[in-house]
């Protein structure tokens, strides 16, 4: 074929690839959104953000997504509170402190902790932790919040630590050399100057974590014990947004009022995340300059 | 010592300390199941067929099922992530156009697995009427893994050095030339080295291809693209939570054939990173 005419064709593909990205959010938000205004029809918006009920299958059905919202953020708000000391400060130690060899050893196995599948940590909670924790805290089930959160914990720490790491090393180093001029040691440049200089790195990547821990799936539908009730505590078994698409949708029938009703979870979700999202894009950008 | 010293020595050991608190579990993980999954492994287990309702024989359609599954969603997602990448670097202006695809890939990345899911289900699997099969599941999969493979691509092709572009373009080449000659070549290494990743983090996926591809119990090879499969995420869940008396060593051994799968690809990956900064030429 000429260049004259395969040079368009091949011009025209890369910029649409290019908008295919943008495409598909599109898509993934319109069909949500069109499933979801469904449900909105027989069931208002506000009785189903607002209601405290999550029964979907009883007569008659009642989808309040609170009890579902409510585990979701109770499950987070435990991982991120265990895993941003432990993320934050093994950045600081990888970054600032390790020895080089030490460092690398240190990156490889946080590398291996991000490749374990969702599904791995899931069965591990079931068989290991959930009984741990049972045993420990004299629990009537060890399916649990908390295992829950333990797990996601443990599985947002690559996404913090990397993240963390790459914000502590991309600090100037003529800020360290002057702190250091000044007679300060290494831990009072690393407190005071590096990691003042590296926190909207470090929000980003809390907010990532975040964002990675509310969209979990596998984990919280295999060990938080599937109940869909308003959680009082995080040592009782709850049931998170995620969890229930997971786990109701292979039991609806597609156009039930209770298939768009998990749609419409999904369309919560997918609000959480892209708010999220966009928080942490605005710091990561803040961070590069 | 003075104070200062002093207090160092405590913060240092305290973040060493949290270090370790991360380092033990991650070794205790790989540990227990290492331990407890070996002993299954058997060549059996590996080639076999399941038996009785998943409770004897083997794994391998759940193997050749994810196999299938990788291969389809990089079938699918590099040549698209490459381009849209190309597109990004090398041809884009910094306009509003451009701005919509940056910010659609931050929030594609942040999307939840299961949220895929739901989309993979309504548009390949309803609407496209793909059925529940490797199609569906590679496409849902695909569009998952795009994110990952536009940044690494996207930050290949950025390091490739201007003067090669500039060289190119002053001896008469086109910019399609330019890109495919002189671009591409340098920033392959780098690009394989992002896809691959993503490959190995979606063969691991469970949510996604829950209601788009995964069969409950199928002990037979699929036939074709429209065929659903059994995969091995979604095996461990099964045996996991939905079928009683599974003999425990079988759960070990697939979540252990699971890691390794992952891990080997993690290895090709780390391998041609290795590999390309040693043959790079700037």
């Amino acid at each position: 074929m000429p260049r004259r005419i395969s040079e368009p064709i091949i011009e025209w593909c890369i910029k649409l690839s290019g908008f295919a990205v943008v495409i598909f959010v599109f898509l993934i938000f319109l069909f949500l959104l069109r499933d979801s205004l469904s449900l909105f029809r027989e069931y208002p918006i506000r009785d189903v953000l607002l209601g405290r009920e999550w029964l979907p299958i009883s007569e008659p059905p009642k989808f309040g997504v609170l009890p579902l919202l409510v585990g979701s953020v109770l499950v987070t708000f435990w991982a991120i509170v265990i895993c941003v000391p432990l993320g934050v400060g093994a950045a600081m130690f990888i970054a600032e402190v390790a020895p080089k060899p030490l460092k690398h050893v240190l990156k490889s196995l946080i590398e291996i902790l991000a490749s374990i599948p969702s599904v791995v940590l899931g069965f591990l909670g079931i068989i290991w932790l959930g009984p741990f924790l049972r045993n420990t805290f004299g629990l009537s089930t060890g399916m649990t919040g908390l295992t829950g959160s333990l797990l996601l914990a443990f599985m947002a720490l690559p996404t913090i630590i990397s993240i963390s790491e790459d914000a502590l090393a991309g600090v100037p180093k003529a800020y360290r050399e002057a702190a250091f001029g000044l007679g300060a040691t290494r831990w009072q440049t690393l407190w005071r100057v590096i990691l003042p200089s590296a926190s909207s790195g470090i929000v980003a990547a809390i907010m990532l974590g975040i964002g990675r821990v509310v969209g979990e799936t596998m984990v919280v539908l295999m060990v938080t014990g599937n109940a869909p009730v308003m959680p009082k505590s995080i040592l009782q078994p709850l049931r998170t947004l995620t969890a229930t698409i997971a786990g109701e949708m292979g039991e609806t029938v597609g156009g039930s009022e209770h298939y768009f009703a998990l749609f419409a979870v999904g369309l919560v979700l997918f609000a959480i995340t892209f708010t999220i999202n966009l928080i942490a894009d605005v710091f990561l950008r803040r961070a590069r300059k | 010592m003075n104070g200062a010293k002093i207090r160092q020595h405590i913060a240092f050991s305290v973040l060493g300390l949290l270090t370790l608190g991360i380092v033990v579990p991650i070794l205790l993980v790989i540990i227990y199941i290492v331990v407890n999954g070996a002993g299954a492994i058997t060549w059996e287990f590996l080639t076999a067929a399941p038996r009785e309702g998943m409770r004897a024989g083997g794994i391998f359609p759940a193997i050749v099922g994810t196999i299938l599954l990788v291969v389809g969603t990089m079938l699918f997602a590099l040549p698209l992530g490459v381009l849209s990448a190309v597109y990004l670097v090398e041809y884009a202006h910094d306009n509003l156009f451009t701005r919509m695809i940056k910010l659609s890939v931050v929030n594609l990345s942040g999307i939840p697995s299961i949220v895929y899911g739901l989309f993979g289900f309504t548009m390949f699997v309803m609407l496209l009427h793909f059925g529940t099969s490797i199609l569906a599941g590679s496409l849902t999969l695909g569009i998952m893994s795009l994110p990952v493979i536009i940044t690494a691509s996207k930050e290949a092709l950025e390091s490739v050095p201007n003067t090669y572009r500039e060289i190119s373009l002053s001896l008469g080449a086109t910019r399609w030339q330019t890109v495919r000659y002189c671009v591409l070549p340098y920033a392959i290494p780098g690009i394989l080295t992002g896809t691959v990743l993503s490959l190995s983090r979606a063969a691991g996926e469970t949510a996604p291809i829950l209601f788009t591809v995964a069969a409950f119990y199928l002990p037979r090879l699929p036939r074709g693209a429209f065929d659903q499969v059994m995969a091995l995420p979604y095996h461990l869940y099964v045996i996991s939570t939905q079928v009683p008396n599974i003999p425990l060593e079988l759960s070990f051994a697939t979540a252990l054939t699971l890691v390794g799968l992952v891990f080997l690809m993690n290895l090709v990956s780390i391998f041609l990173r290795a590999h390309y900064r040693k043959k790079r030429l700037w």
